[in-house]
C-alpha cells in the first residue's frame, strides 16, 4: 500500500509546526515516512510531551519519605504500611468528552483506572472533578447527562466506588468542558510493575481488546482548540467497554502474580506507538514492532491506523519468555487476547515492519527524549482591584440563592447514578467532604478529595493554586485523615498566549509552596491545554486530587451533629468577600482577590483537628459560601436546624482559609478550647445545632423547606 | 455452612459476598463460570451482583446459559438454597428459577443509594432472622431492577408468600413494590438490594447479616 506523500499540509494538519518538522528532518536527516510523521506528531503533541508545562512541572515538590514512586510513571505510588502501598493518579479528558460526553467521560475512567491497574494495583475508589458551561447554555444538559451517564456506566460495570468528587458551572466552560477522573489502588509495595523495559530479545506482548480505528489521532485532537469544525472530530473519539477493562483487570493481576511480566505499559493516548516507545525509551533499549500479529477489529487497516489508533483496554508487556504458557493460559481464560508481537532490541532503533514492509524505522531515544520543550512567553497576572462595595443582603436569600445553585445544591443527582458501595468498603460515600474506604482485610481506612475554585485561581494564580492544595488538605484532617500527597490536573487555555502561560506559572508555583509547606508532595499529574473554544479560554483549573490515610476508624471524625451540640469555628478571618460565592451567586460579580492562604495556619490548624478528634463529633472544612453554607450541610446532612449568632454578611459568607466548623457537646467545648489556647489555634463558638429553624442573626427559615430546594434544585435543573 | 459464590465474567461483588458468608463463619467455595458441576457438599449457592458478560444482550441473559448455570438449576431442582444478589436475581429469572423480569429502572438513570424495606415473610431460610414485617435498610446499586410481573403473576406472589422484601419508598418501579421473591419451595431467593453491603457498622449499616445468620442457622447443625 502506497502512503501519502508528506506536503507542508499534512505536516500542519499532524499539529506539528515548521521548526518541529525541521527537527524531525535534522534528527533522521531525510524526510519521513506518513507513519513516522504520525508517530512523531504523536509522540511530540502537547498531551504525550507536556512540552510547554515541563519546565514548571520539574519546579513541584516530588519527594517525601512516604514516596515509592513520583511522577513519570502511569501513576503514583506512597506507602500505606503493612508492607501495602497506595496507587494513585487524576488525568483530564475534556476534549473528547465535549465531542462526544457519554464516550468521552467513561473512556476517561478506562484510561484511569488502566493507569492504575498497570502498576499492579486493584482500583478501589473513584472521583471525578467536573465543570461545565452555564447551567442555561443549550448544551450544559446534555453534557451533564452525558458525562455522568458515562462515569456511572463504566465505573459501576468495570466495579470501582466512585466515591466524591466536585461539579462547578461557569459560563467559562460553554465550550469546553472539564472531565478530570481520579483513580486509586492498593497494591503489596514490594510488587509494583513499572514500565521500564529490561532485556535485549523478550517478547512484546500485545493484550487485551483488539484494535480499531478508534480514536486515531486522538491525543493531537486533544492538544488543538475547537472550533466550528469540531463535529468533525467525533471519529477521533474512542468507545469504551467496561467489561473487557474488568476482564483485563483480573487477567493482568493474575498475570503479575505469575511472575511473568518484565515490564507493562497501558495503551493510552497514542496507543500502539507511546506504550512501546516509553517501555524502550526507559530500559534504554530499541523496540521492534510487526504489525501483521496485531489483532484486528477492522480489516484492511494501515500501519499508519494501527500505530495511532486509542482504541480502549489494551496494553502492551514485555514478557518472560519461559512464562509464555502459563501467561497465555490466564489470557485465554478471560477470553482476552494475548499475541506476540515484537522484541526488545540492543539497538536504539523503533523499527515497524507491516507486510514485509518497514513502515517506520527511528531513533527510539529522540522520539521521547528529543521532544521540543518551550520556555514559553508568559505575562504575571496583574494584581485584582480590591472587592467593590457588596451591598446589604437578608442572610437567608442569600442562603437560599447559593443552595438553589446547581454550583452548591445537593449533588445526590449526579452520585446517585454511581455505585459508591461495591466492594463493601465503603465507609463514607459522596455528599460532603472526602469520600473514605477501607483498605481491604485491615484496620486502616483511605481518605480522598478533589478540590480548586477556579475563580480564585483567574484572579491570583499563585493564591488559587495554594488554595487547591490547602482546600484539600482540609478536606482529609476535616475527617481525622493525615494527608498523604497529592496528584494534580492541570487544566488551562491556550500556552502560546503569555497570560494563560502566566495563569499556569503562577498556580503551580503556588501549588508547589502548599505541597511544600504541608508535605504532601505531588506524586502524579497532568495536563490538559488548549483549552479554549473560538479564542475564549476556560477558567484556569488545576484540579488537585488528594489522599490520607487513616490508621484505624477510631481516628475517623465522621459523626453528625446532635441536637444541642456547640457550633465552634476553627481558625480566624475578616470576612473576605472578594472572589465568593456569595458575590457569584447573589450579585452576579467576579470581582476582588482571592483570600490569602497562610500556609502555617493551615497547617497548625489541621494538626489541631487530627490531634483532638476525641471532642469533635463532627467537622467540615470553610471553603464556597463560608460559614454560613458549611453550617447549613452539616446541619442538613443530620435533619437539624441550626443558629448561627452572627447576621452580618462578612462573618456568614466571607471565605477566609484555614478554618474549619466543628460540632461538639458543650463539655468537649472546654476541652478544645483549652486544647486550642496551647496550640496558638483561634477558636470560638459561634451558634448550635438543633431545632428546626436555620437561624443566621435575626433572619430565620424553617429547615424543612430550605432542605426541600436543596435537595431538589440540581433535578429541577437538570432532569 | 458450605456456600459456594459463582464468579461470571463481570461479576463485581464475588468477593464481597464471599466476605458476607466468611464473616458469619461459612466455609465459602469460589466456582467460576466454565465449571460444568458443583463442588460437592454445599448448602448454598450464591449468585453475585456485578455485570456478568457486560450486561450485554440482555442482563444476566448470557450468564443464564454460562456451563454453570445448568449445575446451579440442577442444584435448584434437588432442593439446595440458592441466593442471587441484583445481578444474581436477574440470572435466576433469565435462568427460569424465578418468574417474572426485570426490566430498567422506571426513571432510566442508575440508582445507588440506601433504601428502606418492609421485610414481608420470615419463612425461608434466608428471611428468618428479619421476622416479617421489619422495616429494615439496604443499599440498591442498579440500572436494570424493576420488578414486573402480570396480575396473575402478582395474585400467585401474595397468595403463596413468596414476596419476601417490598421497597417502603419505590425507586426502581417495580410492580407492587417487590424487591425480592422467593421460588415456591421457598429455596430460591432473587433480591435487588445488597445485604453483603450492610454487614458492619463501617459500612454504615449491619441490617443484612441478619440474611447471612439465618442460613447459617439453617444449616449449622444444632
Amino acid at each position: 500500500m502506497q502512503e501519502p506523500e508528506i506536503t507542508p499540509d499534512l505536516i500542519a494538519a499532524h499539529g506539528l509546526t515548521e521548526e518541529e518538522y525541521a527537527r524531525i528532518r535534522a534528527l533522521i536527516g531525510r524526510t519521513p515516512s506518513f507513519t513516522e510523521l504520525g508517530v512523531f506528531s504523536a509522540m511530540w503533541n502537547e498531551h504525550c510531551s507536556y512540552k510547554s508545562s515541563r519546565k514548571w512541572l520539574r519546579t513541584l515538590p516530588t519527594k517525601g519519605p512516604q514516596v515509592i514512586c513520583g511522577p513519570g510513571e502511569n501513576a503514583g505510588v506512597v506507602d500505606i504500611g503493612d508492607g501495602l502501598a497506595v496507587v494513585f493518579k487524576m488525568e483530564s479528558h475534556n476534549h473528547p468528552s465535549y465531542i462526544e460526553p457519554y464516550q468521552g467521560a467513561a473512556t476517561g475512567m478506562g484510561g484511569i483506572l488502566r493507569d492504575v491497574f498497570t502498576m499492579g494495583a486493584r482500583p478501589v475508589a473513584a472521583m471525578n472533578a467536573l465543570s461545565f458551561g452555564s447551567p442555561d447554555h443549550t448544551r450544559t444538559r446534555q453534557l451533564v447527562h452525558g458525562v455522568v451517564e458515562g462515569i456511572g456506566g463504566y465505573g459501576n460495570c468495570f466495579g470501582v466506588p466512585t466515591i466524591g468528587g466536585e461539579v462547578r458551572f461557569h459560563s467559562a466552560y460553554d465550550g469546553n468542558c472539564l472531565v478530570n477522573a481520579f483513580a486509586a489502588g492498593l497494591a503489596r509495595a514490594d510488587s509494583i510493575f513499572y514500565s521500564a523495559a529490561s532485556g535485549v530479545g523478550m517478547p512484546v506482548v500485545y493484550l487485551g481488546a483488539k484494535t480499531g480505528r478508534d480514536g486515531v489521532g486522538g491525543a493531537t485532537m486533544a492538544s488543538a482548540e475547537f472550533d466550528e469544525t469540531i463535529e468533525e472530530k467525533r471519529p477521533t473519539v474512542q468507545v469504551g467497554d467496561p467489561f473487557t477493562e474488568k476482564r483485563l483487570l483480573e487477567a493482568c493481576l493474575e498475570l503479575m502474580d505469575s511472575g511473568a511480566v518484565i515490564a507493562i505499559q497501558d495503551m493510552g493516548a497514542a496507543g500502539l506507538t507511546c506504550s512501546a516507545v516509553e517501555m524502550g525509551d526507559k530500559g534504554d533499549l530499541g523496540v521492534r514492532l510487526d504489525l501483521d500479529r496485531v489483532p484486528c477489529r477492522e480489516e484492511g487497516m494501515t500501519a499508519y491506523e494501527m500505530m495511532l489508533s486509542e482504541s480502549q483496554e489494551r496494553m502492551l508487556m514485555i514478557l518472560r519468555p519461559e512464562k509464555e504458557d502459563e501467561a497465555r493460559a490466564v489470557f485465554e481464560k478471560w477470553d482476552l487476547d494475548f499475541a506476540l508481537v515484537g522484541v526488545t532490541i540492543a539497538e536504539d532503533r523503533f523499527i515497524v515492519m507491516h507486510g514485509n514492509t518497514t513502515r517506520a524505522d527511528l531513533p527510539l531515544k529522540a522520539l521521547s527524549g528529543s521532544a521540543p520543550e518551550y520556555d514559553r512567553p508568559w505575562v504575571e497576572t496583574p494584581p485584582a482591584e480590591p472587592v467593590g462595595d457588596v451591598p446589604g443582603i437578608d442572610p437567608i436569600d442569600a442562603l437560599r440563592a447559593l443552595i438553589a445553585s446547581p454550583n452548591h445544591a445537593c449533588k445526590a443527582w449526579i452520585w446517585e447514578q454511581y455505585d459508591h458501595m461495591v466492594m463493601a468498603d465503603t465507609v463514607r460515600g459522596p455528599g460532603l467532604g472526602a469520600g473514605i474506604v477501607r483498605v481491604h482485610g485491615t484496620e486502616k481506612a483511605l481518605a480522598f478529595t478533589a478540590d480548586v475554585t477556579p475563580r480564585y485561581v483567574r484572579a491570583n494564580p499563585r493564591q488559587g493554586g495554594r488554595q487547591a492544595v490547602a482546600e484539600a488538605f482540609r478536606n482529609l484532617c476535616a475527617v481525622g485523615a493525615r494527608p498523604l500527597a497529592v496528584t494534580d490536573n492541570l487544566n488551562f487555555g491556550n500556552p502560546e498566549k503569555p497570560e494563560v502561560m502566566g495563569q499556569l506559572v503562577g498556580a503551580v508555583q503556588g501549588i508547589a509552596e502548599a505541597c511544600e509547606a504541608l508535605d504532601t508532595p505531588v506524586v502524579s499529574g497532568n495536563v490538559s491545554l488548549y483549552n479554549e473554544t473560538d479564542g475564549r479560554a476556560i477558567l484556569p483549573t488545576p484540579t488537585i486530587g488528594a489522599v490520607g490515610l487513616l490508621d484505624s476508624l477510631d481516628a475517623l471524625i465522621a459523626g453528625r451533629p446532635v441536637e444541642g451540640d456547640l457550633a465552634l469555628l476553627v481558625g480566624e478571618g475578616a470576612g473576605h468577600l472578594g472572589q465568593s460565592a456569595l458575590l457569584y451567586e447573589v450579585f452576579n460579580r467576579e470581582d476582588g482577590d482571592a483570600p490569602e492562604v497562610d500556609l502555617a495556619a493551615e497547617r497548625r490548624n489541621g494538626e489541631f483537628l487530627r490531634a483532638n478528634r476525641q471532642w469533635i463529633s463532627a467537622a467540615t472544612d470553610l471553603s464556597d459560601g463560608g460559614l454560613a453554607l458549611a453550617a447549613f450541610e452539616m446541619a442538613e446532612a443530620a435533619g437539624l436546624g441550626v443558629t448561627l449568632d452572627a447576621g452580618d454578611t462578612p462573618t456568614l459568607f466571607g471565605e477566609d482559609q484555614a478554618r474549619y466548623l466543628i460540632a461538639c457537646t458543650f463539655d468537649a467545648a472546654e476541652a478544645l478550647m483549652v486544647a486550642a489556647g496551647q496550640a496558638g489555634v483561634p477558636i470560638a463558638t459561634v451558634g448550635r445545632f438543633g431545632g428546626e429553624t436555620v437561624q443566621l442573626g435575626r433572619a430565620g427559615a424553617p429547615l424543612s423547606e430550605l432542605s426541600a430546594l436543596y435537595r431538589s434544585a440540581f433535578a429541577a435543573a437538570f432532569d | 455452612m458450605k456456600a459456594a459464590v459463582i464468579t461470571f465474567p463481570g461479576s463485581n461483588c464475588d468477593r464481597d459476598l464471599a466476605v458476607a458468608f466468611e464473616a458469619q463463619g461459612a466455609r465459602v467455595v469460589r466456582v467460576w463460570h466454565k465449571e460444568t458441576e458443583l463442588p460437592a457438599g454445599l448448602d448454598v449457592v450464591g449468585l453475585p451482583g456485578g455485570f456478568s458478560f457486560g450486561d450485554y444482550l440482555r442482563c444476566g441473559a448470557i450468564a443464564a446459559r454460562a456451563p454453570i448455570a445448568q449445575a446451579v438449576a440442577a442444584f435448584a431442582g434437588r432442593g439446595g438454597h440458592v441466593l442471587g444478589i441484583c445481578n444474581g436475581f436477574q440470572v435466576l429469572i433469565e435462568a427460569g428459577l424465578l418468574p417474572g423480569a426485570l426490566m430498567r429502572n422506571a426513571g432510566i438513570k442508575f440508582v445507588c443509594r440506601n433504601i428502606g424495606l418492609r421485610v414481608e415473610t420470615a419463612q425461608s431460610a434466608f428471611t428468618a432472622q428479619w421476622g416479617a414485617g421489619a422495616d429494615i435498610t439496604l443499599p440498591v446499586a442498579h440500572h436494570d431492577g424493576n420488578y414486573t410481573a402480570d396480575a396473575d403473576l402478582v395474585a400467585r406472589l401474595r397468595g403463596e408468600d413468596r414476596v419476601a422484601l417490598r421497597y417502603r419508598d419505590n425507586p426502581n418501579g417495580s410492580t407492587d413494590d417487590i424487591a425480592a421473591i422467593l421460588s415456591a419451595n421457598r429455596r430460591v431467593l432473587g433480591m435487588m438490594p445488597h445485604p453483603e453491603r450492610a454487614i458492619s457498622p463501617a459500612q454504615g449499616g449491619t441490617d443484612g447479616a441478619a440474611l447471612f445468620r439465618s442460613l447459617m442457622d439453617a444449616f449449622v447443625p444444632a
